[in-house]
């Protein structure tokens, strides 16, 4: 009896390749994950860990290779992927002139969502009182993050594509966000973090998986699990002209 | 190091390609040639405009390559590249060599009909109705060029270029006829201005047909030099990508190697 | 679509009336521009008088101008675009939203220009309901191509240099047609020749309102 098939991937890329321009973004990147997992990504600045997220998003098409994201083509089935998917970016797509309660309301609306969570929402962010009808000129940066983690708290989507969502923000809202992501993942979503902070976000993810020069380079069982590491072989999509030697040594614990 | 050394090397013009762009160069020039000496010194002189009909040999010409070789290949080029069955950066090279083109057609159109206006009208410039569409059009194929000038990926340029290609285009046909009915349907009795076509015959007929000929030709010749140029830009463009596709890939190498050691 | 378009639609006229915008700048450039013209033109008022159905509209298109980049400006502070575009909002509905929201402030503006017009030149209006139906399907052409090359040059840093040199010579039948229409409509014109230009006008209006709403999903993505 042939065992029954893994769930298709919430995440996959296959050597994929992004361009901004003539940069590189993605070099040639392999991951999969699994739905329900949560993944924390990291890596140092400049590594690709955002434009991972944002291939993810279906912002940014590839120049080669493959992407599936909840089993769909992120650039051909747009509009069904990006109503399933949450983009946290360090952008909090705010409108300055709206107050903090409409910001919520039409990012809610627009991604087709319903409306019924809001409410819980911005208590759970301390969106509430004066502050939900403050324009969002005058909010801080961790205010404002907080809203954009209120829409997506209220639009609970299947995929959470998180980046860098502890930056700018102060100690309670830190542990508000943990709980988020300890509550999604407990209802089956899947969570993905790009973060340089490795140390806050680890507790939190079933895996690590490192991305340097953008490519994935390493991964391995969060911290606190038992098992090997694993370093990846060096790139093979180009010929070595004068490049260092191919491959490296693997690491066993 | 050279950026493009040991990477894919310089597109090679194909034996066949080149012997195409030369036979047309020189068709093209025989073609003028024979106009020239034709137009100029065989026809006989107009009854009524006398020596100056010679410039129909000239005028309606360029016209007929600036306002539909020139634009009409541009639109269609615009449109198989926004096709995705057809999409290829092939077309929107194609489109923007016929636009640049087209850009010095419209100006030898507008130059010739305005000396040709002078004399005719009295003015340099009448806002005759075929003219001013001209005008317009030349206006749109300027900003056509101002945007491919942004930086920007290959790609997202083509997008872009095709999109305004296409807007213009769907544009040409409405501001021809509100021209045309704004130059001829108004309250009150105008004088219409004369228009700049004489009457043809004879010997005629057949050097104005071979100047169509010929300065088609020359957009010809032009539009495959102006292709062969984008492909040469692009190339040299490209090269760099493969460039920083290493470099980038080197950069984690390195780090790894770091921890390695 | 249509949910989506009302949903635009309403975002940009709250901000609109939250910021004021077209109202305290747009909206008194044009009537410095209404001035300026009967600087230019001289102080025989009869001769602005003949002038006003032209100089209105020439207004209007700069109004127009300003307007879409407010429109376009909207959407660049903190990478809202980006998040318009990860909503997976309908990219028709989005057109469609933004070009009525430009298009009712265009009607306002036209309200005071026109208002301008009549005082400023003395110009006096025969057929009022031509001057209605002028106005309603240029703003609609007008509203339409706005969005459109709004969308196509707005990531780029000289959009607004770019943005009047690509959109006024599209726009050109629209103040051809406006302003024949006007010149039936006032004292002295015939108004039965204003009907074959309102003609002109709804199908400009069409071709480019369905272009916009197939086309506008492909420009975000590229831009």
């Amino acid at each position: 009896m042939a065992p029954p098939a893994p769930p298709s991937p919430a995440v996959l890329l296959r050597d994929a390749v992004a361009l901004s321009g003539r940069f590189p973004l993605l070099a040639g990147v392999d991951l999969q994950v699994a739905p329900g997992e949560t993944v924390l990504i990291e890596g140092p600045n400049g590594a690709g860990k955002t434009s991972l997220l944002r291939v993810c998003a279906g912002l940014v098409p590839l120049a080669s290779g493959q992407v599936r994201v909840l089993g769909l083509d992120p650039v051909r089935h747009r509009g069904r992927v990006r109503r399933r998917v949450g983009l946290l970016s360090h952008a909090s797509h705010l409108y300055d002139d709206l107050t903090v309660g409409e910001n919520v309301r039409f990012a809610v609306r627009a991604a087709g969502a319903d409306p019924a969570r809001i409410v819980d929402a911005c208590e759970r962010l301390g969106l509430t009182g004066r502050l939900s009808k403050t324009a969002a000129s005058k909010l801080s940066a961790g205010q404002r993050r907080r809203v954009a983690l209120a829409v997506l708290a209220a639009r609970w989507p299947e995929l959470w594509l998180l980046d860098e969502p502890h930056a700018g923000l102060d100690a309670s809202a830190r542990s508000t966000l943990d709980q988020l992501i300890v509550d999604a993942a407990a209802s089956g979503v899947t969570v993905v973090v790009a973060s340089h902070e490795a140390e806050l976000v680890g507790s939190l993810a079933t895996r690590v998986v490192t991305v340097t020069g953008g490519r994935v380079t390493a991964e391995r069982p969060a911290a606190g699990s038992a098992g090997t590491t694993a370093v990846l072989p060096g790139p093979t999509s180009l010929p070595p002209a004068g490049a260092p030697a191919q491959g490296h040594v693997a690491h066993v614990a | 190091m050279s950026p493009n050394q040991g990477v894919h090397p310089a597109p090679v013009q194909s034996p066949r390609a080149r012997l195409t762009v030369r036979v047309v160069g020189i068709a093209a020039a025989v073609g003028v040639a024979l106009t020239v000496w034709l137009g100029l010194w065989v026809t006989p002189p107009d009854q009524v405009q006398g020596n100056l009909v010679r410039l129909v040999y000239l005028h309606p010409g360029v016209a007929w390559v600036a306002l539909y070789l020139a634009f009409g290949l541009a639109a269609v080029a615009s449109l198989l590249y926004l096709w995705p069955r057809t999409r290829s950066l092939f077309w929107d090279r194609l489109a923007a060599a016929a636009v640049e083109v087209g850009v010095v057609f419209n100006v030898c159109t507008l130059i010739s009909g305005s000396i040709w206006g002078k004399p005719t009208w009295g003015v340099y410039w009448a806002w005759d109705a075929r003219l001013t569409s001209t005008a317009v059009l030349l206006v749109l194929f300027l900003g056509y060029l101002a945007l491919r000038r942004v930086p920007a990926e290959p790609e997202v340029r083509a997008k872009r270029s095709a999109f305004v290609a296409l807007f213009a285009s769907v544009d040409v046909p409405i501001v021809h006829f509100s021209v045309l009915w704004w130059k001829t349907l108004h309250q009150g009795a105008t004088v219409l201005n004369p228009d700049l076509s004489p009457t043809i015959h004879g010997s005629m007929a057949w050097t104005l047909l071979l100047s169509f000929v010929a300065l088609s030709l020359v957009f010809v010749w032009m539009l495959l030099v102006r292709y062969r140029i984008g492909v040469l830009e692009d190339w040299l463009g490209s090269g760099e990508l493969d460039v920083a596709l290493r470099e980038r890939q080197a950069e984690g190498m390195i780090d790894d190697e770091d921890e390695a050691a | 679509m249509w949910r989506d378009s009302v949903l635009v639609a309403g975002k940009d006229l709250r901000i609109e009336a939250r910021s004021k915008v077209a109202l305290s700048q747009v909206a008194p450039f044009g009537v410095v521009a209404l001035v300026m013209f009967a600087f230019a033109l001289g102080p025989d008022r009869s001769l602005m008088a003949r002038g006003a159905p032209g100089l209105f509209w020439v207004a209007v298109l700069f109004c127009t101008v300003l307007a879409v980049q407010r429109s376009v400006s909207v959407e660049s502070v903190d990478g809202a675009r980006d998040g318009l575009r990860l909503s997976g909002i309908d990219p028709a509905g989005l057109f469609l939203g933004k070009a009525a929201a430009v298009a009712v402030q265009l009607v306002v503006l036209e309200v005071v220009l026109g208002l301008g017009v009549t005082l400023l030149y003395g110009a006096r209006i025969e057929a009022p309901w031509l001057i209605a139906a002028s106005c309603l399907l240029g703003t609609v052409g007008l509203a339409a191509t706005g969005t459109l090359y709004g969308a196509l040059s707005a990531g780029l840093r000289v959009k607004e240099t770019l943005l009047p040199f690509l959109l006024l010579p599209i726009v050109a039948p629209v103040l051809l047609a406006g302003t024949r229409v006007w010149q039936a409509a006032l004292a002295g014109g015939v108004p039965a020749d204003g009907t074959q230009w309102l003609r002109l006008l709804v199908v400009f209006d069409a071709v480019y309102v369905a272009l916009g709403v197939v086309v506008f999903g492909p420009i975000q993505e590229a831009a």
